[in-house]
């Protein structure tokens, strides 16, 4: 394949993946990286470095579109933020020495867990929970705006959410993905944060989480310009229609198509892992 | 739910809104990163074109991880290579204006938690912008 056909089709597809990825609030991140190793037969290493970048782009390019419906929080963002960019960085240097069949198998992991995720019906968190000690001390409880006006959220088990972020973070550094799933349990399930506000809030944290693994992995000399461009572009352009969109669009079938498309990705990098070379 | 019916936007600001101080900060920090994305994409079109417009009917060959060559893996490399005019080091430029945005906005986010005084925040703003600048310099980025 010629460096032109490549560059364009690579763009394509992390276009796709963008916008699916942006749609279905799944990332696009997470089909990335094993469409590039099966379908192209890039090297993983190079493939997490590329769709590490797209990860930022993304996050940072929704991040002027989620403000401003006034649902992220802030001090919620930051706080988990010492977790996941400790996370990051430690995972940023596990995906230097531990072997790319490790990888691989662990990247099926995660495809086969956000799969099973976005297949369960969304628990809306509980309203009118009592404030947490801890919470209340961090000042992370909040309110958004609702139909009715402006609701208020107590957010419950700091430390339980700020362990699970810094294992989020150290996915997202190992594999180069923003790692939504793991975050998505960590605010919704355990520290009960609104769906609106886990997931925005979510998106503003992939970024910084992910600036702090990208530092090892560029100076590792794991993202190639050439193949970093079409993908970052790509993505970038895809995430923003996605986000555009995002409001009319019925997304609960795409989302079952989505979720189909990275359970076979994610048997496929079990599959590699386990017995293929890669 | 037709479209028309969307949900209502976001009420403005009223003093009856607690959180109004961040919520005037995150905007401007949306801001901040969605100009910065835009202006490290620019960049890296830029450079695309360069590398496309030289290199288009090379092949593409990723199967085998080399690692980069020291010109697209250090901020003096970088330089280097745009100043020679290459599209790969743009490339690289604009990437390094990508991972710098996001560190951007947590710097500034020290500054609007300053201004709430917010001691707490401002410390543990301090401590994430301090893992991040690890990460760039500390790995050797910067040599």
């Amino acid at each position: 394949m010629t460096i032109l056909i490549f560059t364009a089709v690579v763009a394509i597809v992390s276009f796709v993946a963008g916008l699916l990825g942006s749609l279905t609030g799944l990332g696009g991140g997470v089909v990335l990286v094993p469409l590039l190793t099966i379908f192209f037969h890039v090297d993983i290493r190079y493939a997490i470095g590329a769709s590490l970048v797209s990860v930022i782009a993304t996050s940072s390019g929704a991040a002027a579109a989620y403000v401003k419906e006034g649902f992220s929080n802030i001090r919620i963002g930051m706080f988990l933020e010492i977790a996941t960019t400790i996370g990051a960085l430690l995972g940023a240097f596990l995906a230097t020495r531990i072997p790319t069949s490790a990888l691989a198998i662990i990247f099926g992991a995660v495809l086969l867990y956000s799969a099973f995720l976005s297949c369960k019906p969304r628990t809306e968190a509980q309203r009118n929970l009592p404030p947490d000690a801890l919470a209340t001390r961090l000042r992370l409880n909040g309110s958004f705006p609702d139909l009715e006006g402006p609701r208020h959220y107590n957010v419950q088990s700091v430390p339980t959410g700020f362990s699970l972020m810094f294992g989020a973070g150290a996915l997202s550094g190992m594999l180069g993905i923003g790692s939504g799933a793991v975050k998505v349990l960590a605010m919704d399930q355990a520290m009960r944060i609104p769906f609106k506000v886990s997931t925005t809030t979510s998106n503003f944290m992939i970024g910084v989480t992910a600036a702090a693994s990208a530092g090892v992995y560029l100076s590792r000399g794991y993202v190639d310009p050439g193949l970093a461009m079409p993908v970052m572009l790509g993505v970038l352009a895809g995430s923003l229609l996605g986000s555009r969109i995002l409001v009319k669009a019925e997304t609960k079938s795409l989302r079952l198509v989505f979720s189909v498309v990275i359970l076979v990705l994610g048997l496929q990098m079990l599959y590699k892992g386990f017995w293929g070379n890669i | 739910m037709p479209a028309a019916k969307a949900p209502a936007p976001a009420p403005l600001p009223s003093p009856k809104w607690p959180e109004w101080n961040d919520r005037r900060m995150e905007v401007i920090l949306g801001n901040l990163l969605r100009t910065g994305v835009l202006l490290s994409a620019a960049i890296v079109l830029w450079g695309a074109c360069i590398y496309l417009f030289r290199h288009a009917h090379e092949v593409a060959d990723y199967r085998i991880f080399k690692g980069e060559p020291s010109d697209f893996r250090t901020i003096p490399g970088v330089i280097r290579s745009v100043i020679g005019g290459h599209g790969r080091g743009w490339i690289q430029l604009g990437l390094l204006f990508l991972i710098a945005t996001p560190i951007a906005r947590v710097a500034f986010s020290i500054v609007g938690f300053a201004l709430e005084r917010d001691r707490m925040y401002v410390a543990f703003t301090l401590i994430v912008l301090a893992i991040l600048l690890y990460s760039l310099l500390g790995s050797g980025l910067g040599i």
